[in-house]
């Protein structure tokens, strides 16, 4: 049961930057984004890419920092990849998402999403072939830092966890102490009134795509850490991610956060009760009773 | 006299081809308080939802001491002197009252010292500046909303029902603050439903109706027009004192 616990939290984390983004998207855009998990995937197949060519260039700093296997050309080829990531989430929205929302409604955009993570998807499988991938073949051998033979912590896994809630209370502070996050905040909360505010809602949406890209990168690679990569990666994630924002309330960041977590530690708790193959149904039972009993998740409301 | 706003032949609606206000003219002198009056879907709010760039202007001008200014993005009216205080939804809950008057004051010298000045013009905000703005009252919040409008240190103002929903001493606190305004140079345009109050307080009177101006005059005249009297008063004549 600890074991299903510490599981838990630490895929938790994972959903919760996921949905971090997911959630300000949503809200701002008025539409589910299908294809949105699939940033997961760029992020941690960019890294991948990254990694390996930095690692190529700059053999020092290919070395892993004992005693996780993280290594700092991972550490850099996971900025880098963040970068690339908010810069791939803006070329979509402005390549596609951008131009239906000026001519079509919003189901238009969830039924283009679905469209745009199957080519997502594909297009990384064209290029990477179906095959799991690791950042380091050291993972199997990674450390263990719990003394109970029936507790499993290893050091790569304590990492995500801290960078995760570093990454998420950065973004705490910059939504809590800066002009941007009050604007992010404001533009969250009432579109209109923001611009009378004097925010320009272009930039905001920009804005938000990149913040977003660069978390779910941010989640792609710390999952990976720990994890096989695969380009079903994303698809894999989308449920969890998706029931993390309905539970949390589209449009609050601070419910996608405290969503990610729940729905991650609900589904490893299951395990402890359920054969393996029900689990992937737990994120759609936790969406189904949040919706039943408060229909704007737990931080959410009601959007006119 | 000089014209700080000027509309001219502006017709506008939020669907094409489907103009709410069609052919308005009005003009609001600087350092004066004009109201536009009408019945319920006259095109109030919608005028001043169009002069602030929120419904887009299908034709005629806006002008804003000399600048057409129609068809500019909302978010570009503060840096050229013109605010827009919304009847509702017109401050961020979420954010504390503090946040809300730094968001305005994002891209305004000296930040600090104009909020500091601003607490000193409202000092109800002042002590709940920690506060979320929504567990503010009716009044504090229509404050805040005037507060943030006021804090980019605007030419024009524009209002749109601040009374509604307030207590009468509360709403007469409100116009008189607008009214105060103008004795700092600043020209306001704001649209009421409060009648007989907006008229004690204001310079000059719109009324429209249908979208259309139907009238207008200095506010004592309008305010002792029996035919007005007639249609917005109750049927009763009043007298401007």
């Amino acid at each position: 049961m600890i074991q299903n616990v510490l599981d838990g939290v630490l895929t938790g984390a994972v959903i919760s930057l996921g949905a971090i983004g997911l959630t300000m998207v949503m809200h701002m855009l008025r539409f589910a984004n299908f294809a949105y998990a699939e940033l997961l995937a760029i992020g941690a197949y960019a890294a991948l890419v990254f990694d390996k060519v930095l690692a190529a260039l700059a053999p020092v700093l290919a070395s892993a920092f004992k005693p996780l296997t993280l290594s700092a050309s991972l550490a850099l080829a996971t900025l880098l990849a963040m970068a690339i990531t908010g810069a791939s989430a803006v070329l979509l929205d402005w390549l596609i998402f951008r131009r239906i929302r000026a001519k079509a409604d919003a189901l238009s955009m969830v039924f283009a999403s679905f469209g745009v993570a199957l080519i997502v998807r594909n297009a990384i499988t064209l290029a990477f072939g179906h095959d799991a991938k690791l950042f380091s073949k050291d993972i199997a051998f990674a450390t263990v830092l719990s003394t109970d033979p029936l507790i499993l912590v290893k050091a790569d896994q304590v990492f995500v966890l801290i960078a995760a809630l570093a990454l998420m209370a950065a973004f705490h502070i910059v939504l809590t102490r800066t002009a941007f996050g009050f604007a992010l905040r404001a533009v969250a909360e009432n579109p209109n009134l923001a611009q009378v505010a004097g925010v320009r809602l272009s930039t905001m949406i920009v804005s938000v795509w990149l913040i977003g890209g660069a978390f779910s990168a941010a989640a792609g690679v710390f999952y990976t850490l720990t994890n096989h990569l695969s380009p079903a990666l994303g698809h894999n994630f989308l449920l969890p991610v998706f029931a993390a924002t309905i539970v949390g309330g589209i449009g609050s960041v601070y419910g996608a956060v405290l969503g990610g977590f729940l729905v991650g530690v609900a589904s490893a708790l299951s395990l402890a009760v359920l054969p393996s193959g029900y689990v992937p149904a737990m994120p759609f039972l936790i969406i189904l009773a949040v919706l039943l009993l408060r229909p704007h998740g737990l931080f959410g409301e009601d959007q006119a | 006299m000089t014209a700080a706003l000027t509309i001219e032949a502006l017709e506008a609606g939020y669907v094409r081809d489907l103009p709410i206000l069609r052919q308005v003219d009005l003009v609001a002198e600087r350092a004066k308080l004009t109201v536009i009056i009408g019945p319920n879907g006259a095109g109030k709010s919608t005028l001043i939802k169009a002069v602030a760039g929120l419904v887009p202007v299908t034709s005629g001008r806006v002008l804003l001491d000399g600048q057409d200014i129609a068809g500019i993005r909302p978010d570009q009216m503060g840096a050229l002197g013109l605010s827009y205080v919304p009847q509702t939804d017109n401050i961020f809950r979420h954010l504390s009252v503090r946040e809300n008057l730094a968001l305005v004051l994002r891209r305004v010298p000296e930040k600090q010292a104009r909020m500091a000045e601003l607490f000193v013009l409202f000092p109800a905000l002042a002590q709940k500046r920690a506060d979320r703005a929504g567990s503010l009252s009716g009044g504090q919040r229509q404050m805040l909303a005037i507060a943030m409008a006021l804090a980019p240190r605007p030419r024009v103002v524009l209002m749109d029902e601040p009374s509604a929903g307030l207590s009468p001493k509360i709403a007469a606190e409100v116009l008189a603050l607008a009214r105060s305004l103008t004795r700092q140079d600043v020209t306001v345009l704001l649209v009421e439903q409060n009648v007989k109050q907006a008229l004690g307080v204001a310079d000059h009177c719109y009324i429209l109706a249908e979208g259309r101006n139907q009238l207008d005059g200095p506010a004592a005249a309008i305010l002792a027009d029996p035919v007005v009297g007639e249609i917005y008063l109750g049927g009763k004549r009043m007298s401007a004192a």
